[in-house]
């Protein structure tokens, strides 16, 4: 599109866009407002912003102490990472293979890695969920791992990219001695690097926001990650204490925003492209 | 047999994770298995009878129509029009781009709960607001009829960044000369150019941003277990939300099945028309 705005038009897009964006952040201005505000003040039928009495160490304090708040963000931590480690020491490799070397069923694996992209994971979590229960790991870490350590995804993009590399590299790499893994190791994950990130970050924010599978996997309070963990939250709460609740929340969604809001450009790369698919 | 050693890992964990679970799946919805029981026994399309001849399952169908009807044009207009303004001018795009962008990426579950706040009848900012403009106000989570459109307006909210980003895409790969020609041939007004090229040159983006779209809302589940339960009554039940309320919390096994491959059904024909759509565009470029 055109860049030359009459000064009219640049102050109505102006305009429009800060209207529209300060609609699309209400919700968190409500939520982070709540969030600061004595009991007696969110029941009261007028709104300001900003309390008249400041309580947001009340609201905060008991958040992170009367539910396990800390320890849900610390499932979340683990189950992620565990997650990404294993989705990329599988699908690295057999990236490689699909992108480099040539073996016969090498389409057909490709094929498979197409259909498993297909699927909606929600489809396969009664078949998982038994699976989980007859090898006797629901309600542990491993429930909220299993389903999730290949990514057909990640198998994907990461085939993608290594097909860009040219062979030559390969070549001079295994001149110099490099095994195989050595290669995918040494030599295409770090030429691969922003679409490693790019995955990386689809795979982070998809968990770490995931409440289906969490709800499914696991019953213990000492297991949940953030999203099942602050619905058990509200539920205690029975919805009279707001103040702690949307301390709580603003505590679950802070490190995704934050993260987002220093590295933008990059979440938009790699949940635009793992959305996709 | 190299290749086998770098390949297998994955392999192996795609049939046991993937195709031996979706199989599985489809082998259940035929049969009577009730989950911990020792045996089955095959019963044809038994369960999918059943299933469509439920009233909630109808219900819910349904629900998910009207959720996805709504929430599709809702995000799909609304992205359009974001990402053509922020892509008019040159000032400030970046911070625009991610303010629509937040509630993509915010955890929905909590999102919910702040929606909840927002919604709530008497201390709730909307229901405060509509009162101050003298606009009827209702419980909106609770009401039959308010509470699917307050959920897809939700979905709308949470989805807009997201086909926004992919119109400003789009946007970008358009050439400049297209619009030099446009210019030339007298259209240098700004909405001669957005109906002459803009739009135009959008079209297969858009058709791909529908089905998209169309993917997430078909999926959507977090702020209806949050906010409704599906209620009430059957009001806001959604095929997500009744998948896993069958298989889950009234363990029905065989009938859960049957909800899964309907919904696997509806989302690989969506696909299919998105691999169209890709197609399309690779050959119109």
């Amino acid at each position: 599109m055109s860049v030359r705005l009459s000064p009219t038009a640049a102050i109505m897009r102006h305009g429009v866009l800060l209207i529209t964006a300060a609609v699309v952040l209400v919700p968190f201005v409500w939520m982070v407002s709540l969030s600061l505000k004595p009991p007696g003040e969110i029941f009261r039928q007028h709104f300001s912003f900003l309390p008249e009495q400041w309580y947001a160490v009340q609201n905060y304090s008991k958040a992170l102490t009367s539910a396990p708040l800390p320890r849900y963000m610390g499932n979340g931590v683990l189950v992620c990472a565990a997650i990404l480690t294993l989705q990329i020491l599988i699908c690295a490799p057999c990236a490689y293979a699909l992108a480099k070397l040539r073996f016969r069923g090498r389409d057909l694996i490709f094929g498979f890695v197409l259909i498993g992209l297909l699927l909606p994971h929600q489809v396969l979590s009664l078949p998982l969920f038994v699976l989980g229960y007859e090898l006797g790991i629901l309600n542990t870490y491993a429930a909220l791992i299993f389903p999730f350590v290949v990514s057909p995804f990640g198998i994907f993009l990461f085939r993608q990219v290594f097909k860009t590399i040219p062979d030559d590299v390969v070549h001079a790499a295994r001149l110099d001695g490099l095994s195989e893994l050595g290669i995918v190791w040494k030599v295409m994950v770090p030429m691969a690097l922003p679409a490693v990130i790019a995955f990386s970050i689809f795979s982070v924010v998809g968990h770490w926001n995931d409440l289906f599978w969490p709800l499914i996997a696991v019953r213990s309070e000492s297991l949940m990650p953030p999203p099942l963990g602050i619905i058990a939250f509200a539920n205690e709460q029975a919805g009279n204490d707001y103040g702690p609740l949307m301390a709580a929340a603003t505590i679950v969604v802070l490190p995704l925003v934050v993260a987002f809001l220093a590295a933008q450009k990059w979440f938009v790369e790699g949940m635009t492209g793992g959305a996709v698919k | 047999m190299l290749a086998c050693a770098l390949a297998g890992p994955a392999v192996l964990l795609l049939f046991s994770l993937f195709f031996v679970p979706v199989i599985a799946v489809f082998v259940i919805s035929l049969t009577d298995w009730q989950f911990g029981a020792p045996t089955f026994a095959f019963v044809g399309i038994a369960n999918f009878r059943e299933v469509l001849a439920d009233e909630g399952f109808r219900a819910s169908l349904l629900n998910t129509i009207v959720y996805v009807l709504i929430v599709v044009p809702g995000t799909v207009i609304l992205g359009l029009a974001i990402a053509v303004l922020i892509e008019s001018g040159r000032s400030l795009r970046a911070l625009y781009r991610a303010l629509h962008f937040l509630p993509f990426m915010a955890t929905i579950a909590a999102m919910a709960i702040a929606w909840e706040a927002l919604l709530h009848p008497t201390i709730g900012l909307v229901n405060q607001t509509f009162l101050a403009m003298g606009l009827p106000t209702a419980n909106w989570l609770r009401d039959e009829v308010t509470a699917l459109p307050v959920l897809a307006i939700i979905g709308i909210w949470q989805n807009l960044g997201f086909a926004m980003v992919l119109f400003l895409a789009g946007l970008k790969s358009i050439p400049r000369d297209l619009y030099d020609a446009a210019e030339i041939d007298g259209a240098d007004r700004w909405l001669d150019r957005l109906c002459t090229v803009t739009l135009p040159m959008l079209n297969p983006v858009s058709m791909f941003v529908v089905i998209v779209v169309a993917l997430r809302a078909f999926e959507a589940f977090d702020t209806i277990k949050v906010l409704t339960q599906g209620g009430p009554g059957h009001a806001s039940d959604v095929l997500l939300y009744t998948l896993y309320r069958e298989s889950f919390e009234y363990l029905r096994t065989g009938y859960g099945a049957s909800v899964a491959v309907i919904f696997l059904a509806i989302v690989v024909a969506l696909t299919l028309i998105q691999a169209r759509a890709m197609d399309k565009r690779v050959h119109y470029q």
